[in-house]
């Protein structure tokens, strides 16, 4: 062969492929690309919800304030003179509004600002929650009565969105809440420097407020809702799914029983979420006449639906578990019993302790289940005072007061919303990186 | 103010049975020690096993008692009292039980004017509706009644109240009693050649199981609750309108059309754009990320993806509601300052969000499902289709995705039943308008979104408008449990083969 001289020419030249080949080659890039492209959009979408929650959210943590000196006029809040709390309370707050719209005045003549607004058209700038502000301030310093003192006034939501841009003068024609006048005044107010945004740290820790005074509700109080429910959650489902999944991994006998219970379990992890709240709302408050929106119904509602969770990641963890451990603990004549609560609970532990702020973390983002419950619908006003009254007293939790919010009219509730995403996302972060930090500190591999 | 103080009463016998039970661990251990003149090897068991012993024998009985005695006496008096009530006292319009809960709001009044000292204990057994006006008086202590007091919801109140009596000091004394005998029993057991640690064991193993066991009991929970409400609910309404009539319209002035039907539908078209938007995305990244991936890319984009299984639904709700609504009606709606300069769509809740939203949450759970399915595949298989020749794609397209086929089925099922039962979103994307109409930019309700209309705010347990959201959710119940029994079923079949 190698002696003959090659004279029949190939049909096609190796280095330059048929036109079957090319038609396959471009097939393969077309099937990688839709597989980037696929990747891509599912970034996409998760880059633009991201950047939406953060773009609407971010504005929440900020609230417009006028800063305005008071009189706090003796003969206004205090008539007789004698500092006494129970007869200042008797003041309410229809007696500080004339001390805010006098401070208002004073301030307007001060710059020099003209406007044609009548003292009370003025004071609609402020919110309708500024009055209960003040009071609130006077109650814990009596001993501030008949003096002057600069005070930070929560300004109207409109006001706030005009300063977010949110509002606009195009968007105010037909607003019964604000004119243009007042945008004037406001205008002229921002460059005096007495009416100004800053970070606002009631909207982390206070509590939620009606209808009417957005600029004032807060995400504090349902936070403790969700907090006290989160603990009935860990005080519940820890216990009772490391038990079950210790009976299921080492003790249970291959038998119709343990068949049954595995089934279930698996299931139970995919039933609607609504559907624990069904069950919460028939067997808790309807049959048990447990308090309705109490966060101590919700945990146990959260708890049946987390336990699978912890059940499956219990029952991996204590499988990663060699059973050398086991048979070295039997041979030196510890009981089975001994041998697991000794010897394999403890190395199980981390996958455990992971698998339950998963658990935990998912729980605490779960809203369905307690709009079922009368978890939402009412104002948690007042945050609780004391572990029976946090969970026993109606109170809201995190995403249930989202949905509260995303539910309402006016669309400065709205940016209170994202932001409320936005605290109930850093939690979940946290909890996850907690989780991921764990497993990479204590996973051992065997 | 009485709530407060049973819950009182209980945690001092709770608090009592612990210390006793603490006293029975340190004794009998101690006991058991002294048995053998200190020697622990003469014990059979661990010193500390003869504690743990006594400790159970002293507690368990008793607050087992005390929670079976919690949970049996409101039912048992409120049998004895209910027979007081004529049924000339129930009103039209009110039911046995609301008159129930006003003679229990009304003793819990009595309880706490004299609690306050507005009475005492014996003007409050011998109060009478001639003499005094009820209403005002418990109105004083803080408890509100919306009618006045009748003498039989007085009279069975005043019953009410002395059983309790009597029910709360027979309870302290059984169970201070059962504690103690506990207690005294264990004293017995301080011997050398009792077997402690074995009894301790087979205890805790009881736990374990009782533990197992609640899964089971979850699910006997959920389907009992539901089961009874929905055969109450087709007492009221007929079944055949509920399965096969065509409208959705509550009425709470009775008289409702409850049909399933348009809901039934509006679930399934919305699940199944998600699931349009979800499988293709989902399955193509799981094929680049486990066939063509390299380690970087895939330990980049695999958690990224994963955080979107991640975030909870309510923000998946909000974006389908302020964000994704809003953009769609810029393109679909709005006539001349619309995108398209169409008029198709009106407002912001519409089949196409809410499937589109959802479509991206289910993205991560149908790529990470795919994803193991894929790389269960063996090897060899790839390679004997790249030994024929093969490109990469054609031995994805013609050897690892039908072998992977069962497999994947059973991922998209799971998807499947996880959109059925999804709430926040169609809740607040959807809209709240039973239709059967192939409109996807027309809002339609869902079973979920239906379930937490009819059972939030005021419900009335013995209206049909209500009840129905239990037979919806048992329906609900029902589809999903399929789904994922038939999943599980695939998937555990499809594992098998390649084992």
């Amino acid at each position: 062969m190698t002696d003959m001289p090659n004279t029949a020419t190939p049909r096609h030249s190796l280095l330059k492929p048929d036109a079957r080949t090319v038609k396959r080659n471009r097939a393969e890039a077309r099937f990688k690309s839709y597989g980037i492209a696929a990747i891509a959009v599912g970034l996409l979408m998760l880059a633009i919800l991201l950047t939406t929650i953060i773009g609407r959210g971010v504005g929440a943590f900020q609230q417009t304030f006028l800063t305005l000196d008071v009189q706090l006029l003796e003969e206004k809040l205090d008539k007789n003179g004698n500092r006494n709390l129970d007869e200042i309370k008797k003041v309410s707050t229809f007696g500080y509004a004339p001390l805010m719209a006098a401070a208002l005045e004073v301030k307007v003549a001060e710059t020099g600002i003209t406007t044609d607004l009548k003292p009370k058209d003025m004071a609609g700038i402020l919110s309708k929650d500024a009055a209960a502000q003040l009071r609130d301030f006077v109650l814990d310093n009596p001993e501030l009565i008949g003096t002057a003192v600069e005070f930070e006034f929560l300004t109207n939501s409109r006001v706030d969105g005009y300063m977010k841009g949110r509002v606009t003068r195009e968007s105010i024609a037909n607003d019964k809440s604000i004119s243009a006048e007042q945008l004037d005044l406001v205008d002229a107010l921002v460059a005096d420097g007495a009416l100004e945004k800053r970070f606002n740290i009631d909207f982390i820790t206070g509590a939620d407020a009606s209808d009417a005074r957005p600029e004032a509700a807060g995400m504090g109080v349902s936070m403790l809702g969700s907090l006290f429910m989160m603990l009935v959650v860990l005080a519940l489902a820890l216990p009772i799914g490391v038990a079950a999944s210790i009976y299921l991994e080492e003790f249970a006998p291959k038998n119709l029983l343990t068949d049954i219970i595995e089934v279930n379990i698996s299931n139970l992890a995919a039933v609607p979420s609504i559907v624990f709240g069904i069950l919460g709302l028939a067997v808790f408050i309807n049959y048990m006449h447990l308090p309705n929106s109490a966060p101590l119904v919700g945990g146990l509602v959260l708890t049946l639906m987390t336990l699978p969770t912890i059940i499956i990641s219990t029952r991996a963890s204590l499988k990663s578990v060699p059973p050398s451990i086991r048979d070295a603990a039997l041979g030196v004549g510890a009981s089975k019993m001994q041998s697991v609560f000794h010897h394999v609970l403890p190395l199980a532990a981390p996958g455990i302790l992971t698998g339950t702020i998963i658990g935990l973390a998912q729980a605490l983002g779960e809203t369905a289940p307690l709009l079922l419950i009368g978890m939402v619908g009412f104002i948690a006003s007042n945050p609780p005072d004391g572990i029976a009254s946090g969970l026993m007293d109606p109170n809201s939790a995190m995403p249930a007061q989202i949905y509260e919010w995303a539910k309402r009219a006016d669309p400065a509730f709205y940016e209170r919303a994202w932001g409320g995403i936005i605290i109930l996302l850093v939690f979940l972060i946290t909890m996850n990186a907690i989780a991921v930090m764990l497993r990479r500190r204590f996973e051992r591999r065997w | 103010m009485r709530d407060i103080f049973n819950v009182g009463s209980t945690t001092l016998l709770v608090a009592v049975v612990l210390i006793l039970t603490v006293l029975a661990y340190g004794l009998v251990r101690s006991r058991a020690m002294s048995s053998v003149s200190g020697d622990a090897r003469k014990l059979h068991s661990l010193p500390i096993y003869y504690g743990y012993n006594a400790a159970m024998l002293t507690a368990i009985p008793a607050l087992f008692v005390l929670a079976i005695w919690m949970l049996v006496q409101p039912m048992l008096i409120q049998n004895a009292v209910i027979d007081m009530i004529p049924q000339s006292a129930v009103n039209e319009g009110s039911s046995v039980n609301l008159v129930m809960s006003d003679v229990r709001r009304v003793a819990n009044g009595l309880d706490a004017a004299v609690q306050s000292g507005a009475l005492d204990a014996q003007s409050a057994r011998d109060l009478d509706v001639t003499g005094t006006d009820v209403r005002a008086l418990l109105a004083g202590t803080g408890v509100a009644l919306g009618s006045d007091v009748t003498p039989e919801v007085l009279a069975a109140a005043q019953r009410y109240r002395s059983m309790e009596y009597t029910g709360r000091w027979l309870m302290i004394a059984v169970i201070s009693v059962l504690a103690l005998a506990g207690l005294f029993i264990a004293m017995r057991t301080a011997r050398a050649d009792f077997r402690a640690r074995n009894t301790v064991e087979r205890f805790l193993l009881g736990l374990l199981v009782l533990a197992a066991s609640l899964a089971i009991l979850t699910t006997v929970g959920i389907v009992l609750s539901m089961l009874f409400e929905t055969l109450n609910f087709f007492r009221l309404h007929p079944w055949q309108d509920f399965f096969l009539g065509t409208t959705w319209a509550p009425n709470f002035r009775g008289d409702s059309d409850l049909s399933i039907l348009p809901l039934l539908w509006g679930t399934l078209y919305i699940s199944i754009i998600a699931l349009l938007v979800a499988v293709p995305i989902g399955l193509f990244a799981a094929i680049y990320l486990s066939e063509y991936a390299n380690n970087k890319v895939r330990s980049f984009a695999k958690p990224l993806l994963e955080i979107l299984a991640g975030i909870p639904t309510i923000v998946y709700g909000l974006f389908a509601l302020l964000t994704v609504g809003p953009f769609l009606v810029n393109i679909f709606g709005r006539g001349e300052n619309g995108l398209l300069g169409v008029d198709w769509m009106s407002g912001a809740t519409s089949v196409l969000t809410a499937g589109l939203v959802m479509g991206i949450m289910l993205i991560p759970f149908v790529s990470s499902l795919s994803d193991d399915i894929i790389n269960a595949v063996p090897q060899s298989m790839r390679d004997g289709s790249f030994g024929l020749g093969a490109t990469h794609s054609e031995t994805i397209r013609q050897v690892v995705l039908p072998a992977a086929l069962p497999g994947i089925v059973g991922a998209v099922l799971l998807a499947a039943s996880r959109a059925i039962g999804e709430t926040m979103i169609v809740v607040l994307g959807a809209g709240a308008i039973a239709r059967i109409s192939g409109n996807p930019l027309e809002a339609m309700t869902t079973i979920t979104t239906r379930i937490v209309s009819q059972l939030t705010g005021d419900t009335d347990f013995a209206s049909p408008e209500t009840l129905v959201a239990f037979a919806l959710g048992l329906t609900l119940f029902v589809l999903t449990l399929g789904l994922n029994v038939l999943a599980l079923y695939i998937v555990r079949k499809y594992r098998e083969q390649y084992e």
